[in-house]
């Protein structure tokens, strides 16, 4: 009798597996596929992974970067030094020039957000580029209505999607097929946990923003969430004030609406053990998803990612 | 096993989301901000008192009508174990957002109303759920506060359900624990209302209950996916067969056959941007490179040629039929099988399920949304297919309406 072996596969393993099969599924089921690149740390996980997936060429994805024109000057340095360190094309859309062409109208007032206006750009880029699948880097453990998209979220021309209407995907099996003009997102971070994306960054020795890790930072206080008063994005009102504070993101979007934590978390180990002991989701933090119940399901019915 | 994947099943209101939001907030799994919205929402509804099915269901829709419309994902993990949930609907419309929640479980909690006992949509979970092949079956009677906590209604709902059961096969384990996901009985804390309950909470069965893999380390299998041939000086030769292992194990120098060509090579490494492997199983992605310039592309199979897989255009299997539309008599369909896409015409209805009972129906052969039963088809091309019970990945199918694009069954190959 041959020994009893057991072929244990970690659960980053796992993850990692699942990731590659449905990015390469995603080169194999469409024609012309972009890959949302937002210099988040989700973001950079999937582009990371991709490369691994079709390790020794490069990417056959173009990598899109959505861009609301209100960055921490860090994302953009780091955007670039990333994507030439892993060889892919980037291409910028621009929510500045959606505002500029008359395709999208600016919030007005102080809380004026460019998030909404993100899926304007998205979508134009789609259809200029002719991409019919992106690949975005949400999880379903982010948010409530993310717990319900598939690997492969199928998407009308408008690029919106009805959740009421899902098409069933089971086992492995992804269903790409679509009418001309529709579209697809796909997201091979589904069954990742935040834990499960700091865990795999340490394992992978990927770097990442400095704005992940404890720094001083000029803020003030809004809806209960800390917002950065460097860029000069974000407007404080009179009463809003600014204070200087020990801070890091735990997400990262656009300055305007990314709140930044209190921590003293200076490295990839602290940040783990603040995240095991957070009581707060790493969605708190962004005003995008408070503004009502259902934000994210209602941009996602927009075309959102 | 680290990693646990359940899913939730039975027949609509009978608990599910109540139960999986019960185990998230005592196993305190919740985050405060997520507590504080479901609370919110909860009292703007005029709630008596927090909804925790909430915590699931996550949709506009959902919410309004106080149903689970598609499958949520929950994620949590305790000291033991982590835990991957597929919180499924229990409405009969809804049954292939319940496959596509149950395809992927190893463990399923089948919930019974305890005033209602066994029902028919109980009776088509249970099947669906055993089909699916997952060997491991809690039945949680729920809402025992309504019949005060009555040992005698539990063991009746035993009795029925294992009568039922007694009619599945490959059933490994099946465990009744009598709960109240309401007010938390038996969930994560022990019922204080039941002292004739002797058996352990949910939670402590799901983190404690011994799961083997499903994944096949036998029969070696791996259907290619896609090429990679880098456009390099570095790399000038290099073309590598990239792919997630989907049996046995894979070395290099194995003795391998390229389907549905059936040329052989051997395994002359196993390529990883992380640097070569001594070996592959299931479910590793990897790029496998060989020893001789065989034509090879997504689609094809590679299998260690010591045990071949069956290689036909005749399949036989049973299907759970998702369509709108009833399934057309000898209609065509685009089949999809691991990497491969066929055409496939429907030859024959041989026989459908009726839930209840499990007895053959021979004398209906129209397959209606929701139906299940065992058809033979016909494909246009080669496929290259291991039984179901062999194994998960080279036994599934799914149909697709070429017409519509939409998914329309799903299909477990027999042996
Ligand atoms: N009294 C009592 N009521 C319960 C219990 N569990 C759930 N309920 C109630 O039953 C109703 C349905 O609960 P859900 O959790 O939404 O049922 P479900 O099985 O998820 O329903 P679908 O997902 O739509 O199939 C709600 O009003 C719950 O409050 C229980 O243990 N006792
Ligand atoms: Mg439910």
């Amino acid at each position: 009798m041959p020994p009893i072996r057991s072929y244990h596969v970690s659960l980053l393993q796992q993850l990692e597996s699942e990731a590659l099969y449905v990015l390469r599924e995603t080169a194999a089921q469409f024609r012309h596929p972009a890959l949302l690149f937002s210099g988040g740390k989700d973001s950079i996980v999937m582009a990371w992974l991709a490369r691994k997936a079709f390790h020794p060429a490069g990417l056959p994805f173009t990598l899109l970067h959505v861009d609301t024109g209100h960055n921490f000057p860090e994302t953009l340095t780091y955007r670039d030094s990333f994507v030439e360190q892993i060889g892919a094309r980037l291409l910028v859309a621009s929510v500045q020039e959606s505002i500029d062409r008359g395709r999208a109208v600016e919030e007005k007032g102080h809380r004026a957000s460019r998030n909404k206006l993100q899926t304007v750009t998205l979508l134009d880029a789609i259809a200029d580029q002719k991409f019919d699948a992106c690949l975005g880097g949400g999880r379903r453990d982010e948010e409530k209505a993310r717990a319900k998209e598939r690997f492969f979220s199928h998407r009308n021309d408008f690029g919106q999607w009805d959740p009421k209407n899902q098409r069933p995907e089971l086992w492995n099996l992804f269903n790409g097929r679509m009418h001309a003009g529709e579209q697809f997102r796909v997201f091979p971070l589904s069954n990742w946990t935040e834990m499960d994306v700091w865990l795999y960054i340490r394992q992978e020795n990927i770097p990442l923003p400095s704005l992940y890790f404890s720094h001083q930072r000029q803020v003030f206080q809004r809806d209960g969430s800390w917002l950065d008063a460097e860029t000069g994005f974000a407007q404080p009102q009179p009463e809003e004030l600014i204070q200087q504070k020990t801070m890091r993101f735990r997400t990262i979007g656009d300055v305007t609406c990314t709140g930044a934590v209190e921590s003293p978390a200076a490295s990839l180990d602290d940040i783990i053990a603040e995240v095991a002991a957070a009581r707060q989701t790493e969605r708190g933090t962004r005003a995008d998803d408070q503004r009502s119940e259902s934000a994210m399901e209602d941009r996602k019915k927009e075309g959102y990612f | 096993m680290d990693l646990l994947r359940f899913t939730t099943a039975g027949s609509v209101d009978d608990g599910k989301s109540t139960l999986i939001g019960r185990l998230l907030y005592d196993s305190k799994s919740i985050f405060e901000d997520q507590l504080e919205a479901v609370e919110r929402f909860s009292r703007k509804r005029g709630d008596e008192r927090v909804d925790l099915a909430l915590l699931t269901d996550g949709l506009r829709a959902e919410r309004e009508q106080g149903i689970t419309i598609d499958v949520a994902y929950r994620y949590f993990a305790t000291p033991r174990r982590k835990f991957i949930i597929a919180d499924t609907p229990g409405h009969i419309q809804y049954t292939r957002n319940m496959v596509t929640g149950a395809s992927t479980a190893n463990l399923a909690i089948i919930l019974i109303d305890a005033r209602k006992g066994v029902i028919e949509q109980t009776c088509r979970h249970a099947f669906l759920a055993n089909l699916l092949r997952i060997q491991h079956v809690v039945v949680a009677v729920n809402k025992m506060d309504l019949v005060d906590f009555a040992e005698a209604r539990f063991e009746e709902i035993k009795e029925s359900f294992t009568n039922f059961a007694s009619r599945l096969d490959n059933l490994v384990e099946m465990t009744f624990i009598p709960i109240s996901a309401l007010q938390g009985d038996n969930v994560v804390e022990k019922s204080t209302h039941m002292p004739w309950y002797q058996g352990p909470t949910l939670l402590y069965h799901l983190e404690t209950v011994y799961v083997g893999t499903t994944e096949n380390h036998v029969e070696a299998r791996f259907p290619v996916q896609w090429v990679i041939r880098p456009q390099s000086g570095q790399w000038p030769d290099f073309r590598g067969f990239s792919g997630r292992v989907a049996g046995g194990v894979f070395k290099p120098g194995d003795a391998v056959t390229v389907l549905p060509s059936g040329f052989q090579s051997k395994i002359k490494e196993i390529h990883t941007s992380d640097g070569p492997l001594e070996e592959a199983y299931s479910p590793l992605s990897v790029s496998l490179l060989l020893e001789d310039e065989i034509d090879t592309s997504r689609g094809d199979m590679i299998v260690k040629s010591n045990n071949p897989p069956q290689v036909s255009q005749d399949i036989e299997a049973m299907i759970c039929w998702f369509g709108e539309q009833p399934m057309s008599p000898r209609g065509r369909y685009v089949l999809r099988h691991t990497t491969r896409e066929v055409q496939a015409v429907i030859k024959e209805v041989r026989y459908k399920v009726n839930i209840n009972t499990l007895h053959k129906i021979e004398d209906d052969l129209e397959f209606r949304m929701n139906d299940i039963g065992c058809i033979s088809v016909r494909t246009s091309a080669p496929v290259i297919f291991d039984a179901y019970a062999k194994n998960r990945i080279t036994g599934s199918f799914i149909l697709i309406d070429a017409g519509t694009n939409e998914t329309v069954a799903a299909g477990m190959i027999r042996g």
